[in-house]
């Protein structure tokens, strides 16, 4: 009773939190309310029994890429998402790019309910694999990360590595060139 | 009473506790800091409130309360607000998942024991570690939405080396965690029982010497205090990000700052000081006392760094945060992997 109360509680922080990150003006509030949403995914995750998940969650995208978020909103200091500039010419308004939107916006759906028609089948696999707690500890995450998927696990390492040399790469570019 | 109702009194009364320690702890460490800094001063710090000024920090927080409450005009209504609560709840939070006792049945009063502590969490130091980094969001959106440029300034730099020191400090936790493993701080302070050769304590300090530095070191930067109190170094910024606070709302943010110490204390407790164990004590039932003891220590330390340690500059404080203390918790992490594989410490 209670733990369902909660699952409610904390599904619905997450999906109104999650609305209303798209409806700000300032993206401040943005950054604020997705922190909040993050917070509420976490807590769904203890209730699955996965306190690792959680953490990680709380620590990866609230405590250090959500700060960065922040970091740069400062330093542009945008308070105010432009409305005249932002309107028309902005290349993501062009036609075309909103198709492409709302063509993903469509598949997502499609994928949401084709999920939520299977979530029975779902819940009878989860409930086979046995001890939930065991299969999310530590342990075996981390065993199942550096056997199993050591593969995408390094590919990973080696993207993140990519994407840093290149980004002190335009940072160290010289502005006269 | 039955055992379920007497169970459940006394958790809250454990929780109660723990909260009424942590206010107090944060309104004794004004009052030490400013004791200690005015004995290494050449004077006597607060005197006058009480016996030797020990009603001090009353008077000062009855002050701030009658104060008026001033917001700046361009400033954002609901984030200056927001700030200093979530400031104040993640340091108070954070201290939830950490243990400070052994388990006691109270002297028979309970059939099985219960645990000292308001949670006892399989993945404590995680916890601890998470809500800790939201108490960055505080401080930042403090600076952010009081439209002052010397707020704006503090707390640009205190996001900034939060994220540089959270990862030396992270690293050597991993090390800790490495050595006891186990994620739950009590398990962590349980491998610490008992001693080598009949007299050195089995404490992780003497097997992770480099990593306690690091680890305290990261803390007090962490916790913004001299020598990293760049958020609010009072040459350059006035006041860094409190600039424009004022009232209760000031206030919570040095109390923040407090119970962050106190929680970074018993952490470094738990993980490297043997936590609750202890000669004489333990063995009557009053470990805690131990617990209290050495985290005492080590606040006692934070302030002595305080009034005896110049502040860095600021390019200093990054070029050390990332050439020099990060690498030294990474290879402190290595050596620590090595160690525990070749010879199963």
């Amino acid at each position: 009773m209670f733990e369902t109360l909660l699952f409610y509680v904390f599904s619905g922080v997450a999906i109104v939190a999650s609305a209303l990150v798209i409806g700000q003006r300032n993206p401040m509030y943005s950054i604020m309310l997705l922190i909040a949403s993050f917070g509420a995914l976490s807590g769904l995750y203890i209730q699955l029994d996965a306190p690792f998940v959680a953490m990680a969650q709380v620590i990866v995208y609230a405590g250090a890429i959500m700060v960065l978020f922040l970091f740069v909103v400062m330093l542009l200091n945008a308070p105010q998402e432009d409305a005249a500039e932002w309107d028309r010419t902005h290349p993501l308004r062009r036609p075309g790019v909103a198709r492409f939107g709302a063509l993903l916006a469509g598949l997502l759906i499609i994928q949401l309910v084709w999920a939520l028609v299977r979530v029975n089948d779902a819940s009878a696999a989860v409930g086979a694999r046995g001890d939930v707690a065991a299969i999310s500890s530590v342990r075996s995450v981390g065993r199942v990360l550096f056997t199993d998927y050591l593969f995408a696990f390094e590919a990973t390492s080696i993207l993140i590595l990519v994407a840093m040399v290149g980004a002190v790469l335009l940072a160290a570019r010289e502005p006269g060139r | 009473m039955d055992q379920a109702t007497l169970r459940f009194v006394i958790q809250l009364v454990i929780i109660g506790f723990t909260f009424f320690m942590l206010i107090n702890a944060s309104a004794l460490l004004v009052l030490a800091e400013r004791k200690i800094m005015g004995f290494m001063q050449q004077r006597y710090g607060p005197y006058l409130v009480g016996p030797h000024g020990l009603l001090q920090p009353l008077a000062d927080i009855l002050k701030l309360l009658f104060k008026e409450e001033l917001r700046p005009k361009d400033a954002d209504k609901w984030l200056f607000t927001l700030a200093p609560i979530i400031s104040v709840t993640a340091a108070f939070a954070a201290f939830a998942a950490v243990p400070w006792g052994a388990e006691t049945t109270f002297f028979g009063l309970l059939d099985t024991p219960v645990k000292l502590g308001v949670a006892d969490v399989n993945v404590a130091v995680l916890v601890v570690f998470a809500i800790t980094s939201m108490g960055v969001y505080g401080i930042v959106l403090a600076g952010w939405s009081s439209n002052s440029k010397y707020s704006l300034l503090g707390g640009l730099r205190s996001s900034a080396q939060m994220i540089s020191y959270e990862l030396a400090y992270a690293t050597a936790l991993a090390s800790v965690i490495m050595l006891a493993g186990s994620l739950s701080l009590r398990e962590v302070v349980d491998a610490q029982s008992g001693y080598w050769l009949g007299f050195i304590p089995r404490w992780y300090l003497f097997l992770q010497p480099v990593g306690f530095i690091i680890y305290i070191i990261a803390g007090v930067a962490e916790t913004n205090r001299a020598p990293f109190d760049f958020p609010e170094a009072e040459q350059e910024l006035v006041a860094g990000y409190n600039t424009e606070y004022s009232s209760v709302r000031f206030a919570l943010f040095p109390q923040a700052e407090y119970i962050n110490m106190t929680t970074m204390s018993a952490v470094a407790t738990d993980l490297y000081l043997g936590g609750w164990h202890g000669p004489l004590l333990e063995r009557w039932g009053l470990g805690w006392v131990w617990f209290l003891m050495k985290v005492g220590v080590i606040l006692f330390a934070y302030i002595w760094v305080r009034w005896t340690v110049p502040r860095y500059r600021y390019d200093q404080l990054m070029q050390f945060g990332w050439k020099w203390l990060f690498p030294a918790a990474v290879l402190n992490l290595i050596a620590t992997a090595a160690a525990i594989l070749y010879f199963n410490v």
